[in-house]
């Protein structure tokens, strides 16, 4: 074969050694080496799709700074968890201590953030949960390396309950939720400030995880109740609405709940028997805020669906973290400096809307109340009221609240 | 016999390039890696402990994993919820387990073969189900976390990985010795007699159905030692560690690493925790890897790794 010099060639040369001259430069810049970020959540499994959605407004926010902070690359590296609590222990120890990761973040279920926080503290990694909303979290069993940037299980559940009473005019309810430490934690808050208005749980109805079928569920509803409060999650969501109106319940009984029941990772899958249910969270897509508008309309171009808010929790959590890692100029290797500044930290302009952490390590945010409308042929949660800066510990002193045991069944 | 141990001989050097490896290397291995090994020692215990049912009595357990969790339980439930110090911990993660075992050999040793499967299947699923609902005890689905560590309980020198890793080796040393003389023993003779033809042992006036239940509740025994290891190494168990899912992959760890043998379930538990470890964070399709290993195994190696070369025997 004969080689020759042709001008394609030479060419092709000298963009490459420009490439690499490039590259060189470009690392050279970069004196100081990546920050590590390390993040997990279910990415196969009955929860990938909230584990995706998660991701996905990470890796956005990530994409608008250019996954530099405090002058310095971020390396972003995702493990899957499972969402098995074992699993993700496994997947944690790999991202301490073999990648070395200075921080941490991630988790969806109660069950994972259980079992990584006493690991993460004794490794003194500090770590951001931005939507395990497991109670004790970030009150009996609190760890002063985790942050939590997302909510607690009963948090919108006190406002509501209150509001259910008094503004909905609600006196007696059935709950129906989903049989693990969320759901109690949501119908415990609920039931505590509905009660102490003066409202009355007849009854209260617990289905399995796994659940199929809510015919037998749905059978044991007294017809005279003023409400059902309902609190699930995917595809039992989408389930449990279709039965709701088979069953000729909806218009009868007015139907309430907690905000995964209506959330937008199943309510486009929703059709006309969701309209009118009434729910509260921190943050609906439909939030008519300037922020979120920008938010939710990027989140959608580069998704093409709508933002649920499991991606908005890491969005927020991903510009809290990125916050506290500027505020101490990227000098992630002081970890001490870097858990105290993601308490310090107050980030502007979030989707949700204002948030300050507690001395606890969880947020005190607005929770929102929505209603499910048909807007433009969509459906989405519009806000009809809002509470503004809601503590984990409702109006209760955090003293007299931590005294008291966790809700449970 | 001059046959057999010809090919017997490619194992004995293995085995003690095996236990230097165990022995040397953790200083000169990464935290991480010592993790994984102090993993594979410990499930090594438990792996073993099952292949006394599965390769030495031909009882298939698909329920082993129960035992294991529920000393971990013992151990996490006194460890927090009370209090207890680091040997009443153990003792009553131990005698937790091992009274289980007991208990269910009453329920179980009375039958064979694929109703035995049946059995220990169902009443797997019913520690799962206890773990589970038995939430004042147990915590659920959220499990129990902050379990005391080690170290700080019997006052290691140092702390880190590597001496809790060396405990857990010399747990898995004791365990791995007393079972060796276990199935060497006249007992461990009968349990494989019983495994080759039950009729003709009890026409011999041996008691099988004792035998049978001795080495259930032994497996048990060592099961709730491994059990009690993880707690500690862990920190933290949940309903995961007792499921069905976990006594199958405890039950492919036998039958992958060669049953009767007691070294290859431990080469077993091995590969399925570097597999489970390393290959996943290369790919999420992990478990199509471990499945074709699996496949080939069974093609190639239908007594497993450990007892390749092998004929079949009995």
């Amino acid at each position: 074969m004969e080689l020759r010099t042709t001008p394609v060639r030479l060419s092709a040369i000298v963009v490459l050694v420009l490439v690499c001259m490039g590259a060189f430069i470009a690392a050279q810049t970069d004196s100081q080496p990546p920050i590590k970020i390390g993040f997990m959540v279910p990415l196969s499994g009955g929860n990938a799709q909230n584990g995706r959605d998660i991701l996905n407004g990470f890796m956005m926010y990530l994409d608008e700074i250019g996954y530099r902070a405090g002058g310095r690359r971020i390396d972003l590296i995702v493990e899957d968890d499972e969402a098995i609590p074992a699993v993700g222990l496994t997947k944690a120890r790999k991202l301490i201590e073999r990648d070395e990761v200075h921080v941490m973040a991630g988790a969806l279920l109660s069950s994972t953030g259980y079992a990584l926080a006493p690991y993460i503290t004794s490794m003194k990694i500090p770590m951001v949960y931005p939507v395990v909303s497991a109670d004790d979290l970030t009150q009996r069993r609190r760890s002063e390396w985790i942050v939590r940037t997302g909510w607690s299980g009963s948090q919108p559940n006190h406002a509501f309950g209150e509001y259910a009473y008094r503004t909905l005019g609600i006196r007696s309810v059935v709950t129906v939720a989903l049989d693990y430490a969320f759901g109690w934690e949501s119908v415990g808050g609920f039931e505590r400030t509905f009660a102490a208005q003066g409202g009355r749980i007849r009854q209260k109805i617990w289905v399995p995880i796994s659940v199929h079928d809510f015919a037998p569920y749905l059978a044991q509803i007294p017809r005279d109740v003023d409400a059902v409060y309902a609190l699930l999650l995917g595809r039992s969501a989408l389930q449990f609405m279709r039965q709701y109106q088979e069953f000729g319940l909806k218009g009868r009984v007015k139907l309430i709940g907690g905000g995964t029941t209506t959330d937008e990772h199943v309510l486009p899958f929703m059709g006309d028997e969701a309209i009118g249910t009434i729910t509260a969270l921190h943050y609906s897509a439909a939030l008519d805020t300037p922020a979120n508008k920008t938010f939710a309309e990027t989140y959608r171009a580069r998704y093409k669906k709508v933002p649920s808010y499991y991606s908005e929790s890491m969005y927020t959590g991903g510009k809290w973290l990125i916050a506290a890692i500027n505020a101490i100029d990227g000098r992630v290797e002081d970890r001490q400096a870097l858990v105290k500044a993601l308490k310090r930290v107050k980030p502007e302009g979030l989707p949700r809307g204002p948030v300050e952490l507690d001395e606890y390590g969880n947020p005190i945010e607005n929770v929102y109340i929505r209603r499910v409308d048909r807007v433009n042929g969509q459906l989405q949660n519009t806000v009809i009221d809002t509470f503004p800066r809601v503590s984990q510990f409702w109006t209760f002193a955090p003293a007299d609240y931590l005294r008291e045991p966790l809700y449970a069944r | 016999m001059a046959e057999r141990s010809a090919q017997r001989a490619w194992r004995l050097p293995l085995v003690v390039l095996l236990a230097v490896f165990l022995l040397v290397s953790p200083p000169f291995l990464s935290a991480y890696w010592v993790g994984l090994l102090t993993q594979v020692v410990i499930l090594g215990i438990l792996a073993m402990s099952l292949d006394l049912l599965i390769g030495y009595t031909g009882l298939p357990s698909l329920g082993h994993a129960g035992f294991f969790g529920v000393a971990a339980y013992g151990v996490g439930v006194l460890s927090t919820t009370y209090h207890a110090g680091f040997w009443a911990s153990v003792a009553g993660g131990f005698l937790v387990g091992t009274g289980l075992a007991a208990l269910f050999g009453l329920i179980v040793s009375h039958v064979r073969d694929v109703y035995f499967l049946m059995i220990t299947m169902a009443l797997g699923m019913v520690l799962w189900g206890l773990s589970f609902r038995w939430i004042p005890v147990t915590g659920g689905d959220n499990g129990i976390s902050g379990i005391p560590r080690l170290e700080a309980l019997v006052g290691l020198p140092a702390s880190g990985p590597i001496p809790f890793y060396y405990v857990a080796l010399a747990v898995f040393t004791m365990c791995a010795g007393l079972m060796t003389l276990l199935v060497k023993s006249p007992f461990g003779l009968t349990l494989q007699g019983i495994r080759e033809h039950e009729p003709r042992m009890r026409s011999l006036g041996f008691n099988t159905w004792l035998h049978g239940y001795l080495s259930y509740v032994s497996a048990g025994a060592f099961a709730s030692i491994a059990g009690i290891m993880w707690a500690y190494y862990n920190g933290f168990v949940s309903p995961t560690y007792l499921d069905l899912t976990a006594s199958s992959e405890l039950f492919l760890m036998v039958t992958l690493g060669g049953p009767a043998t007691l070294v290859g379930p431990v080469i077993g538990a091995g590969a399925i925790v570097i597999l489970k470890n390393v290959m996943s964070a290369y790919t999420a399709r992990w478990l199509l890897i471990l499945g074709i290993i699996y496949i080939v195994t069974i093609l190639w190696a239908p007594q497993g790794l450990w007892n390749l070369g092998q004929r079949r025997s009995g």
